[in-house]
């Protein structure tokens, strides 16, 4: 049993996830207790019945209520069951203890963001603490985008210009993807992030030390911490660094060369350019490229654009 | 040929597959009504995006309802309800075999929908005048409401597709007129008549309830 | 005669027996491709839907292989990211509008509901010519949108995405509300004909069960096809317009416009599955040689599922932000429009018991269904249960889901139909080895494909990825070459069937000894359908009975379309054959 479980469902993380599963396999036992038999039965049929000369007069047998009642009052009753237990189960899912911690989550093309208490930002990965209540408070900048833990069991759709809500209780520490699932575009199978659950005390101490968030490490050059930003803000989703075309333009060599611009005129890519097209992304669109980028206006501060400049430079 | 068509009491606008002209009207009647259940269930789409946000910003179209004109409103509803007469004289006069009253209540039919469209056509453009467009054209600044665009979009959007069924029944009655002027119709024969009736009556019903939804609103 | 005149009461019938290979049909009684293209006949009609949707269905087909293909490696196998969105938006749009909703209802329902209501057209068949030529239009349209920039907002059209991206979206919104009115008028043309044009004698009860059915779908097709109309023109506007309905950046709702949305597509699925179910009923009884078991359960069942289908749209929204409480509801329904589906397999088992079964390729076919049906229908109960679909939601379970309903169900059922109507239709068998060859290929290549779609969606691999982690390549690799099994397995039916056209054996008026009516004219059909007037006196499933009680036809010139039900029948004694 075991190991079907591993093959068909992924580990059971959250306090509630193996309620999902019980009724999971509620569900797909009974039924293919059903099509066995009924197909069980097919066979039988086709075999003592089959056609022994094209003569053969069959009995005119036109209806039998008893059964007809049988064959809906038995499967209306099954499937009631299969509806209370799903919704008892979900209603779990749906009330937040009142001890919740709130984590604020946003969603854009193509990046999870999470925002603490204390200010502390984090892209594409959620740090929570084990064994407690979380309340995840969620938005799009966007379009709609969809919050999919499969460890939890959970979804939730975030949805632009509306908050949505979505609670789980992790029960150990350890790490467990996070998935869009509601069709954003391009980059939709990049949009991943990854829960990260520490231990009570561990998790005091990383927020602490990632408070007010967005300054510089102290062991990094600008660059690197650049290069770091790049990854986190999933800016690397759509522009490479080796040159490859993607969503879009590529960062190596672009800085000081001379860009051919949509509206037929052209750009030198400079400090004042790049510093614009991350906060403004639609003013200037390089010629043969999508404006889908989102202005980072709000997300990145001023050291940590001058950082991802000071990245794209070193990027001969 | 086949069984059916041999007997001779075929009108000439039978068609070869009906048995009888009475099956043919049958079929030709209760088509044109599942059809217009569809126009209904068409139209029902906005009816239910009025009632969301309706329901969403009551105050809103209190607000927004003043810019609409509840007199030309009105006298359009009447206008309306007078072609929806006359064509169900024309229809009787079909019955009563008056060829040429039938062609003289669908004159007056077509030229009161002419009536409609052409103050519908002088509401709009005050309207636009005015700056009131639908959407992200919307300009005007008399509404203090941030979602007053959204009213007019609905405004436009329904009142506009009226406005086009109204004219395919202009359409449809000029075509009458030409066969009724050529003596198609009569008691005998009047199946487009009654059809063309039946769409017009449900262009009418539609307008008496935009006509309190939008514009008689306290 | 005289006597039928006289006593109105006692009409005089005649025995019609049908001809195989006549010398005038459908086909050849007009010539040349302006009588086709201007053809009201409804079985032309139908034909050209045939032609019309096979295409689409070998473009949607190349489309699936293109996206399997690109899923062999977890990251960029050989299209970019782009063109993979535009490959499964274009996949599911072509199917379900160009090729679905259409294949049964107005290809094959085109050619058979007329002749199995004894009429000689349906009611309306020049408005029947306009629906074909508006889907036309509408599959030109949306051809114009693929080559004008093509879509990536999935078949689905969710805003804000399609009112906001690139792309032709609102060319592909206005080509699918076009051929929305073909559906509609399709529809109309349908309720109107079952209604107003059946033969004498013909009640209620004695009606086929695919023409019950093709009267539930006409129903679901009137009514919730006008809002999808509304709903992509709402769409259109939004892009054009900017009229802020459904885009919260201009003050809108976005799950206002899913709500409309699936008030259509969700019936749409029954638009796509309920023709099915009644070609299950004709092809069971016909080569069980058996009464149907049920007769009213399965009729009714169809309606009912017409119209609580209409309330269930918002199982498609359980994690979308509704309220809870309307979460509760859909879910409750949607468990109740399982029941009538479920009445129906019953029946359609119970119909087997003490039959007399022959195992020829249309019965396989419904084999082939009922297994992948089956399966569809219960991972559907699943799906049904909110807190399983917290989890499985745009997974890879629903996709092998509404396949296993799509395919497995309506395309088996619609190949069952084929292979069932083929000989009517064409006049020629086809080759039986290789219909039961193919039969079993696609079987084996669907599962192949869609099984493992299964276990992946269960552990949480989420739909339209181009990229995907490494844990599913294997299942992904299994899926893909099912896919390339079952690609395979649809050419050779193309291949053998339109072989059967040219070279195919003659085929006799009723070769599987059904008692259902379209059986009763000669094979091709003659162009008016019957040279008699059909004289219904038993029902379609009377097994027990003699052939000879259904090959009855009024006997003189007699037009009246009078209730033979208690009136005295006579069979006049000399035979004769339908020639005119």
């Amino acid at each position: 049993m075991d190991a079907l479980n591993d093959l068909l469902l992924p580990p059971a993380k959250s306090t509630l996830a193996h309620q999902t599963d019980t009724l999971f396999w509620f569900v797909h036992l009974s039924s293919l207790a059903l099509t066995i038999g009924l197909i069980a039965v097919i066979v039988y049929f086709v075999y003592k019945y089959r056609r022994k000369s094209e003569d053969e007069v069959t009995p005119l047998i036109t209806h039998n209520n008893t059964l007809e009642v049988t064959w809906s009052v038995i499967p209306l009753i099954l499937v009631l069951v299969v509806f209370g237990w799903g919704y008892k189960v979900f209603m779990d899912q749906q009330v937040v203890p009142d001890d919740a911690y709130e984590i604020k989550v946003t969603g854009q093309k193509w990046m999870w963001q999470f925002t603490y208490e204390n200010g502390a930002r984090t892209n594409g990965e959620l740090h929570v603490p084990a064994d407690r209540p979380i309340k995840l408070i969620m938005s799009s900048n966007d379009v709609i985008h969809s919050f999919y833990v499969p460890d939890y069991r959970l979804k939730q759709d975030v949805v632009p210009g509306q908050y949505t809500e979505l609670w789980f209780n992790a029960k150990e520490p350890g790490e467990s993807i996070i998935y869009c699932t509601e069709y954003c575009g391009t980059a939709h199978s990049d949009m991943l992030g990854t829960v990260v659950v520490h231990e009570q005390t561990d998790f005091k101490t990383w927020l602490a030390e990632n408070a007010g968030g967005g300054s510089k490490p102290e062991d990094l050059a600008p660059a690197e911490w650049g290069e770091q930003l790049a990854q986190e803000y999933a800016c690397a989703t759509c522009h490479s660094t080796d040159g490859s075309q993607m969503t879009g333009p590529t960062w190596q060599g672009k800085f000081g060369s001379e860009e051919p611009l949509a509206d037929g005129s052209s750009v030198t890519v400079d400090e004042n350019y790049l510093r614009e097209s991350i906060l403004e992304p639609n003013a200037k669109v390089v010629q043969g490229f999508p404006a889908v980028m989102n202005t980072y206006q709000g997300q990145l501060n001023e050291e940590q654009i001058n950082a991802i400049i000071e990245y794209i430079k070193t990027l001969k | 040929m086949a069984n059916h068509s041999t007997t001779s009491s075929h009108s000439r606008f039978q068609q070869h597959h009906f048995v009888d002209a009475e099956q043919q009207f049958d079929a030709a009647k209760m088509g044109m009504w599942v059809f217009l259940v569809t126009e209904i269930l068409m139209f029902g789409g906005l009816f239910a995006a009025y009632i969301v946000y309706r329901l969403w910003y009551p105050e809103l179209f209190v607000l927004a309802s003043e810019e609409l004109n509840t007199l030309w409103g009105g006298v359009n509803t009447l206008v309306l309800i007078g072609s929806s007469l006359t064509v169900a004289m024309a229809i009787k006069s079909a019955q009563l075999n008056q060829k040429r009253n039938i062609a003289i209540n669908l004159g007056i039919t077509l030229a009161l929908a002419a009536i409609f469209m052409v103050i519908k056509y002088f509401e709009y453009t005050h309207k636009f005048h005015l700056g009131i467009f639908p959407g992200e054209f919307y300009t005007f600044e008399g509404i203090d409401h941030p979602k007053a665009n959204v009213f007019f979009s609905l405004y436009y959007l329904m009142t506009g597709l009226h406005g086009i069924h109204v004219t395919i029944g202009m359409g449809l009655m000029i075509w009458l007129l030409v066969r009724s002027t050529k003596g198609h119709f009569g008691e005998e024969y009047y199946t487009p008549i009654e059809m063309t009736g039946l769409y017009w009556h449900l262009v009418d019903i539609i307008w008496i309830f935009l006509f309190p939804l939008f514009y008689l609103i306290d | 005669m005289a006597t039928a005149e006289a006593n109105p009461k006692k009409i005089q019938v005649q025995r019609y027996e049908p001809e195989s290979d006549p010398d005038k049909h459908y086909l050849n009684e007009e010539t040349g491709l302006w009588t086709w293209l201007t053809t009201v006949d409804h079985k032309k009609i139908g034909l050209m839907y045939l032609a019309s949707i096979t295409f689409f269905f070998f473009v949607g087909g190349i489309m699936a292989l293109l996206v399997r293909t690109e899923l062999w490696t977890p990251a960029k196998t050989f299209i970019e990211a782009n063109t993979y969105n535009q490959l499964f938006t274009l996949h599911g749009a072509i199917m379900i509008f160009l090729f679905l909703v259409p294949s049964v209802p107005a290809a094959l329902g085109n050619f058979f509901l007329p002749l199995q209501l004894g009429a000689k057209d349906v009611a309306f068949p020049r408005l029947n010519l306009l629906s074909y030529y508006i889907y036309v239009a509408g599959a030109v349209i949306s051809i114009v949108s693929i080559v004008s920039g093509g879509i990536d907002t999935g078949w689905t059209f969710y805003t804000p995405y399609s009112s906001t991206t690139g792309g032709a979206v609102t060319i592909m919104t206005f080509g699918v509300f076009v051929i929305g009115f073909s559906s509609i008028l399709t529809g109309v043309n349908f309720i109107t004909t079952i209604h107003k044009m059946r033969a004498p004698g013909l009640t209620w009860d004695k009606l086929s069960l695919f023409s019950w059915s093709l009267y539930a779908t006409s129903i679901i097709q009137i009514l919730a096809t006008p809002v999808l109309a509304i709903t992509l023109a709402l769409v259109g506007m939004e892009r054009i317009l900017g009229i802020g309905i459904f885009d919260p950046a201009m003050g809108g709702d976005p799950v206002l416009y899913q709500h409309f949305f699936w008030f259509y597509s969700h019936p749409a699925v029954y638009i796509m599955i309920v023709p099915g179910f009644g070609i299950v009923s004709e092809v069971i009884t016909t080569f069980s040689k058996k009464h149907i078991f049920g007769y009213w359960a399965i009729a009714l069942s169809s309606l009912a599922i017409a119209f609580i289908g209409f309330l269930v749209w918002g199982h498609h929204m359980f994690v979308s932000g509704q309220a809870s409480l309307a979460t509760m509801v859909f879910s409750f329904l949607t468990f109740l429009v399982g029941i009538p589906t479920g009445i129906k397999m019953f029946n359609w088992t119970a119909t087997l018991y003490k039959g007399s079964i022959k195992l020829a390729s249309p019965l396989l076919y419904i084999f082939g269904f009922f297994f992948l049906f089956l399966v569809g229908g219960l991972t559907g109960i699943v799906l049904g249960s909110i807190a399983l679909d917290v989890h499985l939601h745009d997974t890879y379970y629903v996709v092998a889901h509404f396949h296993f309903v799509m395919v497995g169900g309506m395309v088996m059922a619609f190949l069952a139909g084929l292979h069932y109507w083929w000989p009517k239709m064409i006049g020629r068998m086809y080759n039986e080895t290789m219909a039961k060859i193919a039969c079993g290929i696609i079987f084996i290549g669907f599962n192949v494909t869609f099984l493992p779609q299964f276990v992946m969606g269960s552990q949480g691999m989420p739909r339209r990825y181009f990229n995907y982690i490494e844990q599913f390549q294997s299942f992904h690799q299994i899926s893909t070459i099912g896919s390339y099994i079952l690609g395979f397995g649809f050419v050779m039916i193309f291949y053998y069937l339109v072989k059967s056209i040219f070279t195919g054996e003659k085929a006799s008026p009723n070769p599987w000894g059904s008692r259902a009516l379209e059986w009763q004219v000669n094979s091709r059909p003659p162009l008016h359908n019957f040279h008699h007037t059909p004289v219904i006196v038993n029902g379609p499933y009377d097994y027990h009975k003699p052939m000879d009680e259904f090959q009855l036809g009024l006997a003189e010139n007699h037009n009246a379309h009078s209730d033979v039900n208690g009136a005295e029948v006579s069979v006049s004694n000399e035979e004769e054959t339908s020639a005119e």
